[in-house]
């Protein structure tokens, strides 16, 4: 982020500002990814004229950054008319998209519209790797011939790669493949529950050593002893700090007007359909209480050791049963970037400890009524 | 006597008032900057129809305490800067380009 960028966003944080807004115009896709967390049926999007209504209230709360996003955005119909409106109301509009739809055509309306960015989802530079993830054969070809339909047009592309098991050898060949195409890249080693909290898409989240090699890797992240030295100690600014942008100047709202502090925090503060945007902003309770959490106030982390440099995600705590808790995901990245586990993982180590034992005990052959009570006690832990 | 000048907001650009100041993000390499209230009131008034010295004098010289020969001196030497970083369009004829939208919004 630019200085410049980083002072405004200062600032809206001291006016009170809806700086920067992700919309999710739907939740359908022509991909199936393995690690979405998203269910794709249309359950009632908004309408065209729902979405102009609210992109109309944003502008009117000082809303400067929107981010379009899904699913997919170019399986809505709708989705150029939405941008040119967007556009008329002088946001600036970033899109995430996978990228199979765009063609020439579409490139150069994106680049008349004045979109500032493109985000397309590549999780491979090898074919194989990158449509096995999205289940869609010859989508990473079509995704590269629309990055340079738009690299031709003068866009910026920026190629996000979220790391996983099925993956996580390949980030070096996204990279060198961003390079080739002109394209910023970006790295993201967490896979999130989905949002109605089913947790099995973290079994491809990669493991410590994966990310642990991914911290010393210089080429990702500069001075590797640096870049993993351990936590400072928190200081009384930091102890009084705001955990992240979520609900303090940046916000979310779904296809069906679900209003989130972040797409990644699923904790709904009102719907567009029913307030207006600024009332959800200014007055919902939910966000009242989220913008009242500081660090100090974390239970866990404000007498962590990571706590004033961890990378702490308030909506993956809140998933995880309270957003004043950790976020065991975060930790395992402090962990495995320092070599220093959290205040968290010491605790699950210690509660986990006897559960385990007791689970190998557990295998077959144990009778009915041993089994029923061994069940009881795993899950009491768990 | 000098030819008139036109000025226009490009369409190319993103901006949205934060408190006092218009902040405006260029398509050209996705430059940020932040208009100063004066700025602001010229930009804003860039419709590609009013000439420029109408404009300060409507606009600014009504707003600011400000001699007009040097508000026009200083908002000719603006709207150059601004055109060179793709912010402003500028014409000797009126510009018929389609504006943005202007919100003035309520933070």
């Amino acid at each position: 982020m630019s200085g410049l960028m980083q002072e405004m966003g200062d600032r809206a944080l001291r006016l009170g500002v809806p700086f920067s807004v992700q919309v999710d115009l739907t939740y359908r896709c022509n991909e199936q990814c393995v690690h979405c967390y998203l269910d794709h049926d249309d359950h009632g999007e908004m309408t065209t004229a729902e979405i102009k209504h609210l992109l109309k209230e944003m502008a009117e709360a000082g809303v400067f950054i929107l981010t379009l996003s899904g699913g997919e955005i170019f399986m809505r119909k709708d989705f150029f008319e939405i941008l040119e409106y967007a556009r008329e109301l002088t946001f600036c509009v970033k899109l995430k998209t996978n990228a199979v739809l765009i063609r020439e055509a579409q490139a150069a309306r994106l680049r008349d519209l004045g979109v500032e960015s493109i985000q397309v989802s590549i999780y491979s530079h090898r074919p194989g790797v990158h449509d096995a993830i999205t289940k869609v054969h010859g989508s990473l070809q079509r995704s590269i011939d629309a990055i340079r339909f738009l690299k031709s047009q003068g866009l910026k592309v920026v190629m996000a790669n979220v790391l996983m098991t099925e993956n996580m050898q390949d980030y070096h060949g996204v990279r060198a493949l961003a390079d080739e195409l002109g394209c910023e890249c970006t790295l993201d080693p967490t896979v999130t529950p989905m949002m109605d909290g089913d947790r099995s898409t973290l079994d491809l989240n990669a493991g410590e050593s994966v990310l642990r090699a991914l911290f010393r890797d210089e080429a990702l992240v500069g001075n590797a002893d640096e870049f993993c030295a351990p936590p400072p100690a928190p200081t009384e600014d930091s102890m009084n700090s705001v955990p992240c942008s979520a609900g303090h100047t940046a916000c979310y709202v779904s296809p069906y007007g679900e209003f989130y502090p972040c797409v990644q925090f699923p904790l709904s503060c009102g719907n567009v359909r029913q307030q207006r945007f600024i009332d959800i902003w200014r007055d919902s309770e939910q966000l009242k209480e989220v913008r009242a959490i500081r660090l100090r106030d974390l239970s866990s982390c404000s007498q962590c050791a990571h706590g004033s440099s961890c990378t702490r995600c308030p909506g993956l705590a809140f998933m995880e049963g309270n957003m004043r808790g950790p976020s065991t995901a975060d930790c395992e990245k402090s962990f495995a970037r320092t070599g220093i586990p959290s205040k968290n993982l010491l605790a699950k180590k210690e509660n986990a400890s006897p559960a385990r034992l007791v689970q190998i005990q557990l295998v077959p052959a144990i009778t009915g009524s041993r089994l029923s009570g061994m069940d009881s006690a795993a899950s009491a832990v768990a | 006597m000098s030819k008139k000048l036109y000025v226009a907001r490009s369409p190319r650009i993103a901006a949205r008032m934060l408190g006092e100041e218009m902040l405006v993000m260029s398509g050209q390499g996705s430059t940020l900057f932040t208009l100063n209230p004066t700025a602001t009131v010229l930009w804003q008034a860039a419709d590609g129809a009013t000439p420029l010295d109408e404009i300060v004098e409507r606009r600014i010289c009504s707003e600011f305490e400000v001699n007009p020969e040097e508000a026009l001196r200083d908002a000719e030497a603006l709207a150059a800067d601004l055109a060179k970083h793709g912010i402003l369009l500028i014409s000797e004829e009126p510009i018929a380009s389609k504006l943005p939208v202007q919100e003035q919004n309520r933070p």
